[in-house]
C-alpha cells in the first residue's frame, strides 16, 4: 500500500485547511475594511493599513444625536418587543407543552408557518393600517409590531426547550395546592434558564439588526434607532467621512455580537434555524 | 439543532403522563388552560393575521397615500397592470437571479462546501473560518450592506485587489448591481448554510464514510453516493429557508444601490416599497406585496411538508 489511510488523511487535512482559509480571506476583507478604517484619520473605501491610530473617529460619531440617542431608541424598541415576545411565548409555551389537545397541532403549524413567511411582504398593509388606527410613527405601535413579528418562532423555541422540563417536578408542586402560573413563574422558567436565555437575547438580535420595520413605521428622527439613523446620517450625505462610518457601525454591532457570543454554544446549529424567521 | 428541526408535533414528549390526569381533573379546566395563550394570540392576530388579512382586501382596490377621498374596489386591476408593466417584470427577473445566484448556488453551495470541509480541517482553521463566516451574519442587515458598498465600490477594496492580481476592474455596482448584491447576500448569508449542513454532517456515521473510504471510494464519489442521500433532506429544508430569506432581502440592496442604477438591482420587495411610497400606488404596491406573500406561503407549505416527513 503505497499510501496509507491516515497518511491521506493529514494531506485531506492540509487541503481543507487551505481551502478555507482562502474562502475566510474573501469573507475578511469587508471586516478588516471596517476595523481598519475605524482607526484610521483618513479612511477611504479601500482596505489599508491606517495612516496611524486614532480613536477621533469614535470621538466624533459620541454625540447624542448621532449615537447616544439612535442606541437608546434601539434599545428601548428591541428591549420593549423583546420582553413582550419573551413574556408572550412563554405563557404560550405552557399549556401547548403540558396539556394534550386537539388543538396544539394545528396550532402549531400555523406558528410553524408563520415563522417562515417573508415578513418583509406585509409591511405595507402594516403601514396603512397604522396610519388607519393611529400606531403610525408611535414606539408602542413599532414595539407590538415587533413582538408579533417574533413571536411564532419564540413560541416554537420556548415550547421545544418546555418541552425538555420534566412533569414530574411540577405535578409535586400542584399536589402542594401551587396553581399553574405559579408553577409555571416558580418552577418551570427557572430550569429552563437556558432555553429562556436564548429566545431573549435570539427576538433580541433580530430585532435590533432589523432595517425596514422602523423603517416603515417610524417618521420622527429623534425616534429612529440605530439601524434606520444610520442610514440617514451616511447614506444620505455628499461626502461620507469614512471612518466615522465605520466607527459608528461597530458601536452599533458590538451588542449583538457579545449576544451571540454569550448564547452560540448553547444552541449551537439550532441558532441558525433562527435566521429563517427574519430577512 | 434538535429543538428547532425536530417539530415533534404529534407526539411532543411533555404531555406524556397527561391521559390519567385529564380523567381526575374536572371539565371546567380546558378554558383555564387556554387561557396563557390569549396574550400572544391577540398579537398575533391583530399585528400579523390582520395586516396580511387587510393586505388581501387593500390588493383589490386603488388605495393611494394622500388627496384620494376615497378608495375604492377595483378588482384584479391592479395585478393585470403588474403583469403589462415592464418594471414589474423587471422587478420578478431580478428577484429570480438574485434567488437563485445568492441562495440556491451561492450560499446553499458554498455552506455546503465550508461545512464539508471544516469536518476535515484542523480545529484552530475550523474556529476561525467559523468565527469569520458568522460575524458576517450577525451583523445588522444595514451594516452588512455598507460593509459590501465600500467593497464594490469603484474606488473600493474589491478593486484594489484586482488591480494587485492585475485583473481589468470596473465600477461593480454600475455594471453588474445585481449581481454585486447577490454576492453581498452570499457573503452575509452563508453562515445559515454552514451551521445547517454541519449539524447535518455530524449526524452521519462515522462508521458509513469509512467503510466506503476502505473500500476506495474517492472523495466525489463519497460525497455523491453516501454524503448526499444522507443528508438530502436537511438540503430541502435549508434550501427553502434561504429562499424565504433571500425573497425578503430589502435592507442590503436599498444600501448598496437603492435599487438602481435604472432599476437594475430592483428586486420584489424594493418594487412594492417604490411603488407604495414614492410613487404612492399603496394599492398596487400591496398587491406586489400579496404575490409575495402567496409565493412565500407556498414555499412555507413545503417548507411544513419537509418537516413532517423529517420526523
Amino acid at each position: 500500500m503505497p499510501r496509507t489511510l491516515s497518511s491521506r488523511r493529514s494531506s485531506h487535512r492540509l487541503a481543507a485547511d487551505a481551502g478555507l482559509l482562502v474562502v475566510a480571506a474573501a469573507f475578511v476583507l469587508p471586516l478588516a475594511w471596517v476595523v481598519l478604517s475605524a482607526l484610521d484619520p483618513h479612511a477611504d473605501l479601500r482596505v489599508k493599513l491606517p495612516d496611524g491610530l486614532t480613536l477621533d473617529n469614535f470621538d466624533a460619531v459620541m454625540t447624542p444625536d448621532i449615537t447616544f440617542t439612535p442606541l437608546l431608541n434601539s434599545l428601548l424598541l428591541c428591549g420593549g418587543g423583546t420582553l413582550l415576545t419573551v413574556a408572550c411565548a412563554a405563557l404560550a409555551a405552557y399549556p401547548l407543552s403540558r396539556f394534550r389537545s386537539r388543538l396544539n397541532r394545528p396550532f402549531l403549524l400555523t406558528v410553524l408557518f408563520a415563522t417562515s413567511l417573508p415578513i418583509t411582504a406585509i409591511m405595507v398593509p402594516v403601514y396603512a393600517l397604522f396610519v388607519q388606527v393611529n400606531l403610525i410613527d408611535t414606539m408602542e405601535g413599532t414595539i407590538f409590531f415587533f413582538a408579533a413579528s417574533q413571536l411564532p418562532f419564540a413560541i416554537w423555541l420556548m415550547k421545544n426547550f418546555m418541552d425538555g422540563v420534566p412533569k414530574e417536578l411540577e405535578e409535586a408542586a400542584w399536589t402542594d395546592g401551587a396553581s399553574s402560573l405559579q408553577s409555571l413563574v416558580r418552577i418551570v422558567l427557572p430550569l429552563m434558564g437556558p432555553g429562556v436565555a436564548v429566545v431573549t437575547v435570539f427576538s433580541f438580535v433580530m430585532m435590533w439588526g432589523n432595517f425596514f420595520v422602523p423603517f416603515m413605521l417610524l417618521l420622527t428622527p429623534d425616534q429612529m434607532p440605530a439601524a434606520v439613523s444610520i442610514n440617514e446620517f451616511f447614506g444620505n450625505r455628499g461626502t461620507v467621512v469614512y471612518g466615522q462610518l465605520a466607527a459608528f457601525s461597530i458601536l452599533y454591532s458590538t451588542p449583538v455580537i457579545l449576544l451571540y457570543v454569550l448564547v452560540a454554544r448553547r444552541l449551537g446549529g439550532g441558532f441558525a434555524l433562527g435566521g429563517a424567521v427574519k430577512g | 439543532m434538535k429543538t428547532a428541526t425536530d417539530p415533534g408535533l404529534a407526539k411532543g414528549p411533555g404531555p406524556a403522563a397527561v391521559p390519567p390526569a385529564r380523567s381526575t381533573r374536572p371539565r371546567r379546566v380546558p378554558l383555564l388552560r387556554v387561557l396563557p395563550l390569549t396574550p400572544a394570540v391577540v398579537l398575533l392576530l391583530l399585528f400579523l393575521a390582520g395586516p396580511i388579512a387587510y393586505c388581501a382586501y387593500i390588493a383589490f382596490t386603488d388605495l393611494q397615500l394622500t388627496g384620494q377621498a376615497e378608495d375604492s374596489f377595483v378588482g384584479f386591476e391592479n395585478f393585470t397592470t403588474a403583469f403589462g408593466d415592464d418594471a414589474f417584470l423587471n422587478a420578478v427577473w431580478l428577484t429570480l437571479v438574485f434567488t437563485v445566484i445568492s441562495a440556491l448556488v451561492g450560499q446553499n453551495t458554498l455552506g455546503l462546501a465550508l461545512a464539508a470541509l471544516m469536518q476535515r480541517a484542523s480545529k484552530p482553521v475550523r474556529t476561525l473560518v467559523g468565527g469569520i463566516v458568522i460575524t458576517a451574519w450577525v451583523l445588522p442587515e444595514v451594516v452588512a450592506g455598507f460593509l459590501l458598498y465600500a467593497f464594490f465600490r469603484r474606488e473600493g477594496t474589491l478593486n484594489a485587489v484586482l488591480d494587485w492580481l492585475h485583473l481589468p476592474t470596473q465600477n461593480w455596482l454600475f455594471t453588474l448591481p445585481i449581481l454585486a448584491v447577490s454576492f453581498a447576500n452570499v457573503w452575509r448569508g452563508t453562515a445559515f448554510s454552514m451551521l445547517v449542513y454541519s449539524a447535518a454532517l455530524n449526524e452521519i456515521p462515522k462508521e458509513i464514510t469509512e467503510a466506503a473510504e476502505v473500500d476506495g471510494a474517492g472523495g466525489w464519489r463519497r460525497l455523491w453516493h453516501i454524503t448526499l442521500p444522507m443528508i438530502r433532506r436537511s438540503i430541502g429544508t435549508n434550501l427553502m429557508l434561504i429562499t424565504l430569506q433571500t425573497l425578503s432581502v430589502f435592507g442590503l440592496i436599498w444600501v448598496m444601490t437603492r435599487g438602481g442604477p435604472g432599476g437594475r438591482s430592483q428586486t420584489l420587495p424594493l418594487f412594492m416599497y417604490e411603488e407604495a411610497f414614492q410613487k404612492s400606488m399603496i394599492g398596487y404596491g400591496t398587491a406586489v406585496a400579496l404575490l409575495l406573500l402567496v409565493v412565500g406561503s407556498l414555499f412555507s407549505v413545503v417548507y411544513l411538508r419537509l418537516l413532517r416527513t423529517e420526523v
